[in-house]
């Protein structure tokens, strides 16, 4: 695996399937009455979120927690960035204390990549969102709920997705998650289709790996899970559908649509819902409607980046920074 | 276990052997626990897993209980390895617990070479997190010596002295498609675990 987890679009299959099957055995944590490993002892884990989130950095924070890491959380709220602290001199400061990996949150595209890439720190990157760019462990944790909730063995280790049909279903213009998905399900061998009004399809999704579609009637009854994505009231300033209603009538999940769903199929979303919106009240608290799971999973995912990227050695990485520095 | 051995590898143990020493250390765990009531079989991934289950089948048989009803799981120790930072992170392997836990039980900790003792330390930390059973004991199919820990086995197959230079190789039909123990010469110089 890579040193820095940027973009879902730099997995392998081989990578991502090694995540999902460690995810697999650290999943299985939860039912123990000590719920750590000693894996990443001594080490730091800094959170750094310049945009809100709950789920995203709790999630990681537990994680780091369970592998006894070092957490130290950072929200550009209350700390010198409201002062104006460039992300430059943030990063140098968390280099100063020996930071070994990074998990970054940021409101602008590629402020991880620029992290990564810059040489202002010598940890791993991982991004947790990265304005309307990417979230690579989102559809991971997706990935990993799919896998579980659609193999036909136990769990599905050493499988991937390939032949499954997955619907994503919403603001795909504005959704790091829709982006990340659609790369990382590609690269499982899923086939993926993107429901959406034509104003939020993205330009140039011509050359993404997916179909797309306008009319969610047609796709719902082959698909084997539908992810809604959640409208984003926050950037709707430029009014992209007419109404709500419409929105909610054309673009929603309800109990009757779910039902022209294929039995075994499951109904996502990355959370935060907005019940009544694009999922009714009826299929969100459904057995069909993976979404409390999908949080629980990302722990596990989460577990499982870390370890990969911070568990053991990185030769190759530590030979070329020395050619660097002389 | 990935060094590979030279092809004059010279087999110390066939099939017929590695039965008859299963047997043998069947038969020592029901004397030593005086019917083997409370005994948790725990193999460490991969072929002590395999050993694990080969010695509940044996301990049922001896026992006169039906087949499975001995508790048998398999502890996989990568998490808790000293030696994690040495190499890149490895994939892991399954844990899988018997239901009924393993507190207050005897638990035999089941693996194929005991080289090092490292990997028999992890084992102890990672039991450590798991629960609290009345004694721990192990059981392995061969012994090279070479300690590099205060870790000795309550149950040995067969002990191989060796020298350094030597590689130990169990190969077992469910993972090898056949049943024998190879000595060979290493090949490469680095400092492997078994």
């Amino acid at each position: 695996m890579k040193r820095h987890l940027i973009s879902a679009a730099d997995l392998s299959r081989d990578d991502a399937v090694l995540i999902l099957d460690t995810a697999e055995e650290l999943a299985r944590l939860a039912d123990r009455p000590i719920k750590k490993l000693p894996t990443l002892r001594g080490r730091t884990v800094v959170n750094l979120f310049f945009e809100d989130s709950t789920r995203t950095r709790i999630s990681f924070e537990a994680a780091a927690k369970r592998l006894s890491a070092d957490v130290i959380n950072f929200s550009a709220k209350g700390s010198s960035v409201s002062k104006g602290e460039s992300l430059k001199d943030t990063a140098l400061t968390l280099e100063a204390m020996g930071a070994d990996a990074v998990v970054i949150r940021h409101h602008s595209s590629g402020a991880p990549h620029r992290l990564a890439t810059s040489g202002w720190i010598n940890g791993s990157v991982v991004n947790a969102g990265d304005g309307t760019h990417e979230h690579p462990t989102q559809a991971l944790l997706d990935a990993f709920t799919m896998r579980r909730r659609l193999a036909s063995g136990a769990s599905g280790v050493g499988q991937d997705l390939s032949g499954r049909r997955i619907t994503i279903v919403g603001d795909v213009l504005h959704s790091r998650v829709a982006r990340s998905n659609v790369h990382l399900l590609s690269t499982l061998g899923a086939d993926v289709t993107l429901v959406a009004p034509p104003t939020l399809v993205p330009f140039g999704v011509e050359s993404w790996p997916c179909d797309v579609s306008y009319d969610l009637d047609a796709v719902v009854g082959k698909s084997d899970a539908v992810m809604m994505l959640r409208v984003q009231r926050e950037r709707m300033n430029a009014a992209f559908f007419p109404t709500e209603r419409e929105y909610a009538r054309r673009y929603g999940l309800n109990a009757e649509r779910m039902a022209r769903m294929p039995e075994h199929a499951i109904v996502m979303h990355p959370g935060p819902m907005n019940r009544g919106m694009e999922i009714t009240a009826e299929v969100a608290d459904s057995d069909r409607c993976t979404a409390v799971e999908q949080v629980a999973n990302g722990v596990s995912i989460r577990m499982a980046v870390l370890y990969l990227l911070l568990g053991g050695n990185e030769p190759a990485v530590t030979a070329a920074r020395t050619e660097e520095n002389q | 276990m990935d060094a590979r051995t030279s092809d004059a590898a010279r087999s110390v143990l066939e099939a017929p052997d590695i039965a008859r020493v299963l047997t043998r250390i069947a038969h020592e765990i029901v004397e030593r626990a005086k019917g083997a009531d409370d005994v948790v079989l725990l193999g460490i991934p991969t072929r002590g897993v395999f050993l694990a289950r080969r010695l509940a089948a044996r301990l049922e048989e001896i026992t006169g209980r039906s087949a499975g009803e001995l508790p048998v799981g398999s502890l996989d120790i990568t998490m808790y390895r000293d030696d994690l930072r040495l190499r890149p992170a490895r994939a892991l392997a399954r844990t899988d617990i018997p239901d009924d836990g393993i507190d207050g039980r005897l638990v035999v900790l089941v693996d194929d070479v005991l080289f090092s003792g490292r990997t028999i330390r992890a084992a102890l930390d990672a039991l450590g997190d798991i629960g609290r059973p009345r004694a721990v004991q192990l059981a392995v199919l061969v012994d090279r010596g070479h300690r590099e820990l205060p870790i000795r086995a309550d149950y040995v197959g067969k002990n191989l002295p060796t020298s350094l230079r030597e590689t130990v190789k169990v190969q077992l039909t469910e993972e090898d498609g056949r049943d024998s123990v190879l000595l060979g010469l290493r090949e490469t110089t680095s400092a492997d675990g078994k």
